[in-house]
């Protein structure tokens, strides 16, 4: 009645806001049919499906929400491989989000490139910087949307690993089902990707893939993946040790003594170099291209190539720039919490490099940081290597070289934790110990991840989000462990329980306290630390468990 | 300019700032021609109660005067956390009570049965995304619908007076109400209990309402002002709404395409049209209640009337459909394939409000996710026999006459096919072409048209099943 006299127009108050004018709006409705379609081609009974399917709607619903720089990043890299030549991606400095991903991922938004240009010819500009129109929007949601398909048949694949054994009667009991969920509305992939903006679902993607190919004993396959990977995003390289030490004892080395030590004579040359030849092979593809550029720049210096590269050495001077981009584009969690006085707000979400002197305690320097890492890894590593217990041990392995290095690496991103998570979930359903691990892990990981979103409108939804999956993944293990002790013991329910009131702290009630000027740092540091000990202590309860754990051979026994 | 936004913040500032006798008169104060407060007593406690909280974060939100078109990030955060909790602590509840409250049904259907209730889309749609307080005034009906169909009649009749006094649309659903419960006192003898229940359901409405309207007993003129502000009759009703070029799926929008109603009979005729129409479609299904009031009845009837006033009434507006929607919603588990249907509808209805408030992409993803959510938890595609459709009576009737008449149920899948494609061709039309320039309107027109011919047609199917119910039942019990 009187809603009529009012105009509808809460055009600026409405979710798209952000959006100017509505003219891209039949891409939307299109979007979401290709869904629909995907969806029903796979069918629509399979409750598989319809978990991907509602996934796919909600992040379909998060396409307005607010994004990051990282957005820029990658619409920058899009425009530098579609309209440079190759030899140009790495030397581009126009924006200062300049490419520092591996070749492979170059090769990724160069794809991704040509079907851009059919969305909108202007994001494909190298100089225009900040470039967002409602079709750029959509064409980059969509594109992590659709890339995460890999994601969700990783996720299928990885379902199959696991032991139905336990199985309940009822659908939502079973491993299966839990674990499908556990990964496929993971909290922190989704505002990762999905608000904060990044193609991490379908790395992430190919690396559950390569874990489920070791758990079917597809090595090959599984090395491939791995190996690829690495050129995809180089982070992945704080797990290679795990995979480096399992491949080389589980399948260069064909049998082992009946104690479940090694036998030497069975080592299988061919094995090895088949492994050998996968790596040489995927780097070359991906490295090859650059290096012999760059070979043939320094052979025939023409003066067609910018003056300026003729006089350096192109070799040094690409892994140079490579290697610098690649390994300094990221925070530490660690480091933040060392330095209390210097955390600016922005740094929470940039991908720039600070260099900053620590101002309470002594600074601490990379080579430090990475001899920490590496005595933090080794005795998981050793721990592969002398008592193998299959993949389920290898998979131990790699999320403890992942936790480890988030731990004690140098400018880790607080998104790196994700590495650790979601290879936890596939330990989850299979053990309680594991599963008390990762719900420990999973819920103070997550928080961490809250400053990433620090806008008003956002506030809601990662809260509810948050709340939506951590509620789901403790009383689904609950129920799937009900018949063992407990899953928290008191000292870790008042832990996770006292998230809650730092939440409303930081958000809530210290906005409106006096110190919001003065010490506008506080609510980080908080988060940082109490994440700190959480994450330190899973860590730490992991460590225990792989080191106190008979090997396989025993417990068969026994 | 504004929309029900600045309308909802508009009423906090001045109920916060004004005295209770200035609310809804004009004043150098109160610009009643901006947004006055037009919604009964209980709107504005609920604004006044939200304007205290308002204060305490900024109160520059609710300033007199200079607040005017407010807009900021926090004030719409703050808003929408208001619609979130008032659905939190008055609809959420009342679903999961209800879905509770079913019989015959296993746990896993009820939660499955909650589940798609609270996602249907419309009024997702409109509250959190066009912004209103629906939640609130179908919450307290359904706590009315609760309790009568528990016979805690008091406690529902409150809610139900509850829900008129937040919101006057609720009139839509008092027939029913009036009706359910009157046939209860007449079952329980009118000289005897029925009278005693009568008495004591008399007292709780008028006690109800004096206690809500409080503060306007002062003066005979405060009353008569707040009853004008609520039904402005003097108001060309619908003259505006096609002024304001709002097109309506009901009956009078939709053919006045072929029949300029509007240009041949004078306004007092229109209405006199109207309202015969609207009391000759709904009086079989209340004479019926009234004589066999029974809690499936009632929920059959709670549907048909709605969408009789929402089809035949004047002031109608496109979101009135949600007071036909919420009773549906109520019936999903016993007609699942035909409610779905319904509800798909009636949100494709408000395609035009949805496309002019910019949530294009969120009314797809909730409509699809309804959708699924139905089709799997229901499996609606299998049950589209006679029996399932609740259509069994109505066709062994007809059979008495007309032998071959076995083939209403493929009928009505061709149908739902038919109204389907329409609704996602109609849609992809208005979205991708721009309408001709001799009729702007085309589109949102046809949206009506189509939807209006689907209305019509559930409203013959709810009044069927209606009136053929107790056939049904009568026939079980001499089966027993």
């Amino acid at each position: 009645m009187r809603a009529a006299a009012r105009e509808p127009s809460l055009r600026r108050l409405s979710p798209h806001a952000r959006e100017p004018g509505c003219g891209s709006s039949w891409l939307r409705a299109r979007g979401a049919a290709v869904m629909a379609a995907l969806g029903f081609a796979t069918g629509s009974g399979n409750w598989f499906s319809a978990l991907a399917l509602g996934v796919t709607l909600l992040k379909c619903l998060l396409i307005p929400t607010y994004h990051s720089t990282d957005f820029e990043v990658h619409r920058n890299w899009l425009a530098i491989t579609h309209s440079l030549p190759i030899s140009q991606w790495y030397y581009e400095a126009t924006s200062e989000w300049t490419l520092d991903y591996p070749p492979f991922f170059a090769w990724f938004e160069y794809a991704l490139s040509h079907v851009a240009k059919y969305f909108d010819q202007e994001m494909l500009n190298v100089h225009n910087l900040n470039y967002s129109s409602s079709r750029t929007l959509l064409f980059q949601r969509f594109s992590v949307i659709f890339t995460d398909v890999l994601f969700v048949y990783a996720v299928h694949e990885c379902c199959k690993c696991v032991d139905g054994k336990k199985a309940g009667k009822e659908l939502t009991e079973k491993p299966k089902f839990i674990l499908s969920v556990l990964l496929l509305w993971n909290f922190g992939l989704l505002i990762v990707d999905h608000i904060h903006f990044q193609y991490n679902g379908f790395l992430f993607g190919l690396m559950l893939l390569s874990i489920a190919r070791l758990f079917q004993k597809r090595h090959v396959e599984g090395a491939l993946l791995f190996a690829v990977l690495l050129h995809f995003k180089h982070i992945y390289l704080y797990v290679a040790p795990a995979y480096g030490i399992y491949l080389l004892r589980s399948y260069c080395f064909t049998a082992n003594k009946p104690d479940g030590s090694i036998r030497w004579n069975s080592f299988s040359f061919v094995r090895l170099t088949s492994l050998g030849l996968i790596v040489f092979l995927v780097s070359a593809l991906s490295l090859g291209p650059f290096l012999a550029l760059e070979i043939i720049m320094w052979c025939y210096p023409s003066p067609t190539v910018n003056p300026a590269l003729m006089y350096v050495d192109p070799y040094k001077e690409f892994l140079n720039i490579y290697i610098s981009k690649t390994l300094n584009n990221q925070h530490g969690l660690e480091l933040k919490l060392l330095d209390p006085n210097k955390i600016p707000k922005a740094s929470m979400t940039s991908g720039l490099v600070q260099q900053f002197q620590h101002t309470v305690l002594p600074s601490v320097t990379p080579l430090a940081t990475l001899i920490c890492t590496l005595m933090a890894i080794l005795p998981s590593v050793f721990c592969l290597w002398f008592k193998p217990q299959g993949p389920r041990g290898f998979l131990r392995c790699l999320i403890l070289c992942a936790l480890s290095s988030f731990l004690f690496g140098w400018h880790v991103h607080e998104k790196a934790i994700l590495l650790a998570v979601l290879p936890m979930s596939l330990l989850s359903v299979g053990k309680a110990g594991d599963a008390s691990i990762f719900l420990i892990l999973t819920t103070t990981g997550h928080y961490s991840l809250f400053p990433l979103l620090f806008t008003a409108p956002e506030l809601p939804i990662k809260i509810l989000l948050m709340l939506l999956f951590t509620i789901y993944s403790i009383s689904s293990l609950k129920t799937l462990f009900r018949k063992e002790k407990p899953l928290f013991n008191w000292m870790e329910t008042f832990y996770l329980l006292g998230l809650g009131p730092l939440e409303v702290f930081c958000e809530f009630v210290f906005p409106f306290t006096s110190w919001k000027l003065k010490y506008p740092f506080i609510p980080l540091l908080l988060t940082s630390v109490y994440c700190a000990v959480g994450i330190t202590y899973a860590w730490f309860k992991l460590y225990v468990s792989v080191l106190t754990d008979p090997p396989v051979g025993k417990t068969k026994k026994q | 300019m504004f929309g029900d936004y600045e309308a909802q913040r508009h009423w906090q500032e001045i109920t916060f700032n004004l005295p209770v006798e200035q609310w809804y008169f004009n004043s150098s104060d109160n610009n009643l021609q901006y947004w006055g407060l037009d919604y009964p007593p209980l709107t504005a406690y609920h604004s006044l109660l939200c304007a205290y909280v308002a204060k305490f974060i900024n109160p520059d939100w609710i300033a007199l005067h200079s607040s005017r078109g407010y807009e900021s990030q926090a004030h719409k955060l703050f808003m929408r956390t208001t619609v979130l909790i008032a659905d939190l602590l008055i609809y959420i509840p009342a679903v999961v009570l209800y879905c509770c409250c079913l019989k015959e049904i296993s746990t896993k259907k009820k939660i499955a049965n909650a589940l798609c209730i609270l996602l249907y889309p419309g009024l997702i749609l409109i509250d959190y995304g066009h912004f209103q307080y629906n939640s609130v005034s179908l919450g307290f009906a359904l706590w009315g619908v609760l309790g009568v169909s528990c016979d805690w009649d008091l406690l529902g009749s409150l809610a139900f007076c509850l829900a008129i006094n937040y919101k006057q649309m609720e009139l839509y659903h008092s027939l029913p109400f009036f009706c359910f419960l009157l046939g209860k006192c007449f079952k329980k003898g009118l000289k005897g209990k029925g009278f005693v229940l009568l008495i004591k359901l008399a007292c709780t409405v008028v006690a109800c309402f004096i206690l809500c309207w409080l503060p306007f007993f002062t003066e005979r003129e405060q009353l008569l002002q707040v009853l004008r502000r609520l039904f402005p009759v003097d108001r060309g009703l619908f003259e505006w709404i096609y002024r304001k070029m709002d097109k309506v799926a009901n009956i009078w929008c939709s053919f006045s395409i072929f029949l300029k109603i509007k240009d041949i009979l004078p306004r007092h005729i229109q209405i006199v049209i109207s309202f015969c129409f609207t009391f000759l479609s709904l009086l079989p299904a209340c004479i019926k209640l009234t004589l066999q009031p029974s809690p499936k009845g009632f929920r059959f009837t709670l549907v048909s009337c709605a969408l009789s006033f929402f089809l035949f009434s004047f002031q109608v507006h496109e979101k009135s459909i949600l007071l036909v929607s919420l009773p549906v919603c109520l019936v999903l588990s016993e007609i699942p394939f035909m409610s779905t249907w319904f509800l798909l509808v009636s949100t494709f209805s408000m395609l035009p409000l949805l496309l002019k408030d910019e949530l294009l992409m969120p009314s797809v993803v909730t409509t699809m996710a309804f959708f699924i959510a139905c089709a799997v938890s229901f499996s609606i595609f299998e049950k589209t026999s006679e029996e399932e459709l609740q259509l069994k009576s109505f066709s062994i009737s007809v059979r008495k006459y007309l032998p071959c008449f076995t083939f209403l149920p493929r009928i009505i899948q061709y149908l739902f096919l038919i109204s389907v494609i329409s609704m996602v061709l109609l849609t992809l039309i208005t979205v991708t072409l721009e309408p001709p320039q001799k009729l702007p309107d085309l589109f949102s027109v046809l949206v009506c048209f189509v939807s209006c011919l689907n209305f019509l047609f559930f409203l013959v199917y709810f009044n069927i099943i209606i009136m053929w119910d107790s056939k049904n039942g009568r026939n079980q019990k001499k089966i027993n």
